[in-house]
């Protein structure tokens, strides 16, 4: 068995190993590897991701077992010092010796720290490892103000996580007249510069770093023009260096600009050591991307499986995209050729911070390079024509419109047009006739299965959208066309079955099952079908209640141990103090435990069903309605103090949101619905994490629809600003109705506006525009549902046959004997299940 | 076999029309709670045992029905397991059985047996 030795278990170490494992298995190999890091090979390109919660583990590329399964011996801990290459053996720091036949280095590169005085002290860091990002984070907690050094790829990247960390004030230093240099022009420099700034970033160009100021720890930096800043933490992101060490101690060729120089075999200058990944120069070159390095790693891997039939490294396509920094920049080929070599064709929208520019050939035939600011849509269509070589169409210029054209243009074809061997995902190496057979072949409907069966999108991720692409013209040719079928019993989308419920005027589930269904229903189909009911006729939805989820069906939230709870409506969260008086009566006399609750009212818990008639009575006697906090329902409508007592205040935030929660109480949907108003920018209602959230302004309102708080919290987008009061609500109407019409079940608005194509333009259009037509529609459906408003506990508690539904047997006035309270806090609480 | 049968000891239980149209009621036996289902749609009944094994709650006949398959069913309100209405077994994949009960329809009533599971 021959021994090999990886030096290095970074991204490309590990994938060296796993190539060569999935070649030969394993019992052609003895593979040791030496990694000097703490742990195995992380994806270094997602460190980022560390910040926003990503733990080490998250990040690893296999975990240790995959090591043992494959009876690699790895040795974390170990730094290579030393090669023999007379008696083929390695040396550790740890003063340990290893035999090799062939001696794989994948030691990476390092952050090039530039001659600054100053680097040594406190709050300096570098962005390269998990232990970086560590203490990064533990000093960034009390820095206010920081820096990055370096306006590259990476660079950029650092500043946003900076940004991201809390910090009030980050400072970009770049020493070139623009950010990334390498990759962008100018133009397109200049357009991103706005970007960045638009997202907080403070952007200093033409910067020459001098000192890093400060006795122990940092506090700024000084430039060679005199001028200076403050920071309380620096980030050097400057570029990098190959880790070549090796190459000094044992006699092996450099590369000009360092790096171990190889050959097209990735052999170094000793035959049996190659370098791959960054510490690898090939042709005077150093490649600071994974996907070449991947490249690097399956021509070895390859070649010592079937020396027979060697492949060969030819240099690598550098096109990029950046990632995470919340604006869209990529780069292809050449992004600079200029005339005569190339024509260029340039695109700029300053409005709305869109710089894209196509380089193509003299005769117009094929695209040479491209660089696309803001808008990155593009990026996978031109980055195939680019690499394979696809003549362009007779209208180049369409490439930079081509999703936002037509269905027949004859670009959105482009996928299918490609040759098998198209490379989609770069870092996989798999290419577009893999990815076709693997869908035929495991009749694959989701981009999910894709990258389980073939690796592709596994890696940087930024072929996914290919892939969707990709996996939706491979059905779409096949004639299959891809919906969200309800259940087993309907073969319709909740969108289709509204349209059909509505033109129908069907108003019982019985009727729809037999008309468009088969079977007897389920959990799944009963209550998507009551909510559209609901939102076609806001009919009482206990006339059919056994299509009803358990909340609805007996009008509140079923608890733990079988009881439930009583939410009266207080709208906007004003509440008088007779109110109050009449809760904490009820409450003692039902024995309820009682809680204020995150959506500024007060719940009651723990009433068994058999009270929930005589409890609601008392409090409808009182004045309170539903609140519906048991349906997909409008659930509360938030506020803030507002202009009648706070001294910020614009306008009377507490009469808005009571005049909203009105208008809008019992109106079911998809999901629930929740609102806020808010007085002031200071936005004490939180208006910009609901559905609907409308915050003050001097000229009016602003009108925010889409967030979310809950399990993933997304902020609100702004729709309009500086309207009125009408047109606020006719807005909302429109805008609650296109979502009841369209949404998925069980969506919320924000899951269901990530999904909606063309984004907030394409809802502004609609809903402001009226771009479909269907405006005034759907203000009159409104119009229906709310003039259709009743409380539906105040019937329930009216209407004998409805009442007589809440009894816990049927047999026996009894209440359930089962229930369980424990003592709490002067209170009860459900007993653990 | 026949002898068995004929001893089965029906109790009644309540009026058909205590239970709803395609959905089910509690009714209570002695010290149990047994989940009695109206399958309107085909015009079947079902009883089961009230309690959901998955976390011991007394919740079926608050459930939902329908059918998987053409297996009716009926699915836990709070965590949404599935049951067979038939046999009684957990067809969300789980390792749960619910137990059943004779049961019959004489006159406007609900009859269940619950000495003999079926
Ligand atoms: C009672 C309350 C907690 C409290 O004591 O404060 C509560 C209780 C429940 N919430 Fe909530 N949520 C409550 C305010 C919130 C808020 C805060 C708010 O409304 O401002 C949020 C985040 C805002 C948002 O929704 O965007 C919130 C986000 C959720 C979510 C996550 C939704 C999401 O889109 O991610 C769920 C789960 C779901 O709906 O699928 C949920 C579900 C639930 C359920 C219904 C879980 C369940 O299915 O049983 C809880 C019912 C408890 C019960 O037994 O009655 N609750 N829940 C609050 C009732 C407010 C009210 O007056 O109606
Ligand atoms: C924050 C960040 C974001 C990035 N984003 C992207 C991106 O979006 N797209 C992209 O293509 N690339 C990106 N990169 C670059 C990418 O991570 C690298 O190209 C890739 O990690 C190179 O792999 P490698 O194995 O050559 O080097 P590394 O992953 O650096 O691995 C080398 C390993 O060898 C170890 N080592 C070094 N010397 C020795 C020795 N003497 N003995 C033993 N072990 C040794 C090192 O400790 C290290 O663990 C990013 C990098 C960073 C830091
Ligand atoms: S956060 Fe979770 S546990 Fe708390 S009320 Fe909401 S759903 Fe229940
Ligand atoms: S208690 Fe029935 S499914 Fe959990």
């Amino acid at each position: 068995m021959k021994k090999i030795i990886v030096a290095g278990n970074g991204m490309v170490g590990y994938k060296f190993c796993e190539k060569l494992i999935s070649k030969s298995g394993t019992d052609k190999f003895q593979i040791t590897v030496l990694g000097e890091e703490p742990r195995p090979a992380y994806d270094r390109v997602h460190l980022s991701e560390y910040f926003s919660g990503k733990t080490a583990n998250d990040l690893l590329m296999a975990k240790e077992d995959w090591y043992k399964q494959n009876q690699i011996n790895l040795l974390t801990n170990h730094t290579v010092t030393n090669i023999d290459r007379f008696k083929k053996t390695v040396h550790t720091h740890n003063g340990k010796k290893y035999n090799y036949d062939y001696l794989i280095l994948a030691t990476g590169s390092a952050p090039f720290v530039p001659n600054i005085q100053g680097t040594d002290k406190e709050g300096v860091f570098v962005y390269r490892t998990i232990e970086d990002l560590e203490m990064i984070k533990a000093w960034g907690k009390k820095a206010k103000t920081g820096s990055v050094i370096g306006g590259g790829l990476l660079g950029l990247e650092a500043a946003k996580a900076l940004l991201d960390m809390g910090l009030q004030k980050v400072y970009v230093i770049e020493f070139a007249q623009r950010l990334m240099p390498r990759q962008l022009d100018e133009k397109a420099s200049a357009i991103l510069q706005k970007q960045l700034e638009k997202l907080g970033l403070t952007i200093l160009l033409n910067k020459n770093t001098r000192t890093i100021t400060g006795n122990q720890a940092i506090n700024g930096l000084t430039f060679s023009d005199e001028s200076s800043i403050e920071s309380d933490i620096l980030i050097i992101s400057a570029g990098i260096k190959a880790r070549d060490e090796l190459a000094d101690k044992c006699g092996l060729e450099k590369g000009p600009r360092g790096g171990f120089k190889v050959n097209h075999l990735l052999q170094t200058s000793d035959p049996s050591i190659y370098a791959i990944g960054e510490c690898a120069s090939y042709e005077g070159m150093i490649y600071g991307l994974v996907a070449p390095g991947y490249d690097m790693a399956e021509v070895v891997a390859h070649n010592l499986c079937q020396p027979e039939q060697t492949k060969t490294f030819n240099g690598c396509d550098l096109s990029t995209k950046l990632k995470l920094i919340g604006t869209d920049v990529a780069s292809i080929g050449n992004p600079f050729i200029e005339e005569p070599d190339a024509k260029t064709i340039v695109y700029e929208d300053k409005h709305k911070l869109i710089y894209q520019r196509l380089n193509i050939t003299a005769d117009g035939k094929y695209l040479l390079g491209a660089i696309l600011v803001g808008d990155t849509e593009q990026y996978g269509m031109m980055l195939q024509t680019y690499l394979n070589k696809i003549v362009l169409p007779q209208n180049p210029e369409n490439l930079l419109f081509a999703n936002k054209a037509t269905e027949s243009s004859d670009n959105k074809n482009y996928l299918l047009n490609l040759p098998d061997e198209a490379l989609i995902c770069s870092c996989e190496s798999v290419n577009k006739g893999a990815i076709c057979r693997a869908i035929d072949e495991h009749q694959i409907q989701d981009v999910n299965t894709i990258k389980k069966c073939t690796k592709a999108g596994t890696g940087c991720g930024g072929c996914t959208p290919m892939l969707k692409d990709l996996l939706a013209a491979t059905l779409k040719a096949k004639g299959v066309y891809l919906r969200n079928i309800l259940c087993e019993h309907f073969n319709y989308t909740r969108q289709e079955l509204f349209d059909l419920i509505r033109i129908n005027r069907l108003h019982t589930y019985d009727d729809i099952l037999n008309r468009f269904g088969r079977g007897h229903g389920c959990e799944v189909c009963k209550p998507a079908i009551a909510s559209i009911l609901a939102s076609l006729y806001n009919d009482n939805i206990l006339k059919q209640d056994t299509i009803q989820d358990t909340n609805d069906r007996f009008l509140a939230n079923l608890q733990k141990g079988g009881t439930y709870s009583v939410v009266p409506r207080i709208p906007g969260g004003e509440i008088t103090p007779d109110k109050l008086i009449v809760i904490g009566q009820v409450a003692k006399k039902y024995g309820l435990y009682t809680k204020i609750t995150g959506g500024q009212r007060i719940d009651m818990f723990g009433a068994h069903l058999n009270d929930l008639p005589a409890i609601w009575e008392e409090l409808i006697n009182a004045g309170f309605e539903s609140g519906h906090a048991y349906g997909k329902a409008l659930r509360t409508v938030k506020s803030c103090v507002g202009s009648t007592w706070c001294r910020f205040g614009l306008h009377d935030s507490v009469s808005f949101a009571i005049e909203i929660e009105n208008r809008y109480k019992g109106l079911r949907a998809p999901h629930k619905i929740k609102a806020a108003v808010s007085g002031c920018v200071r936005e004490c209602a939180e208006a910009q994490s609901k559905d609907f959230g409308i915050i003050a302004t001097e000229k009016g309102w602003n009108l925010y629809v889409c967030g979310n708080g809950g399990a993933k919290p997304q902020h609100a987008v702004l729709l309009a600003s500086d309207i009125d009061k009408e047109t606020c609500i006719k807005y909302i109407d429109r805008f609650l109705m296109f979502y009841i019409r369209t949404a998925d079940p069980l969506t919320r608005t924000a899951t269901w506006f990530n999904k909606l194509e063309g984004g907030i333009e394409y809802l502004r259009d609609v809903i402001i525009n009226d771009s479909l037509g269907i405006a005034e529609e759907l203000e009159k459906e409104m119009q229906i549902l709310i003039s259709n408003y009743k409380c539906e506990w105040k019937e329930a508690v009216e209407t004998p046959e409805i009442r007589n539904k809440f009894r816990y047997f049927v047999n026996t006035d009894e209440k359930d004997p089962t229930v369980q309270f424990e003592p709490m806090r002067d209170q009860i609480k459900a007993k653990e299940w | 076999m026949n002898e068995v049968l004929e001893q089965t000891k029906w109790i009644k239980a309540c009026r058909t029309t205590d239970i709803p149209e395609n959905g089910g009621a509690a009714v209570k036996i002695g010290n149990e709670q047994i989940a009695v289902f109206n399958f309107t749609r085909t015009g079947k009944w079902y009883a089961t045992q009230n309690e959901c094994p998955h976390k011991k709650q007394m919740i079926l006949s608050r459930g939902m029905i329908g059918c998987a398959d053409n297996i009716p069913k009926v699915a836990c309100p709070f965590h949404k397991k599935t049951f067979s209405l038939e046999n009684g077994t957990c067809l969300s994949g789980e390792d749960y059985t619910i137990k059943t009960f004779p049961i019959k329809i004489e006159n406007g009533y609900v009859y269940i047996s619950i000495n003999d599971e079926v």
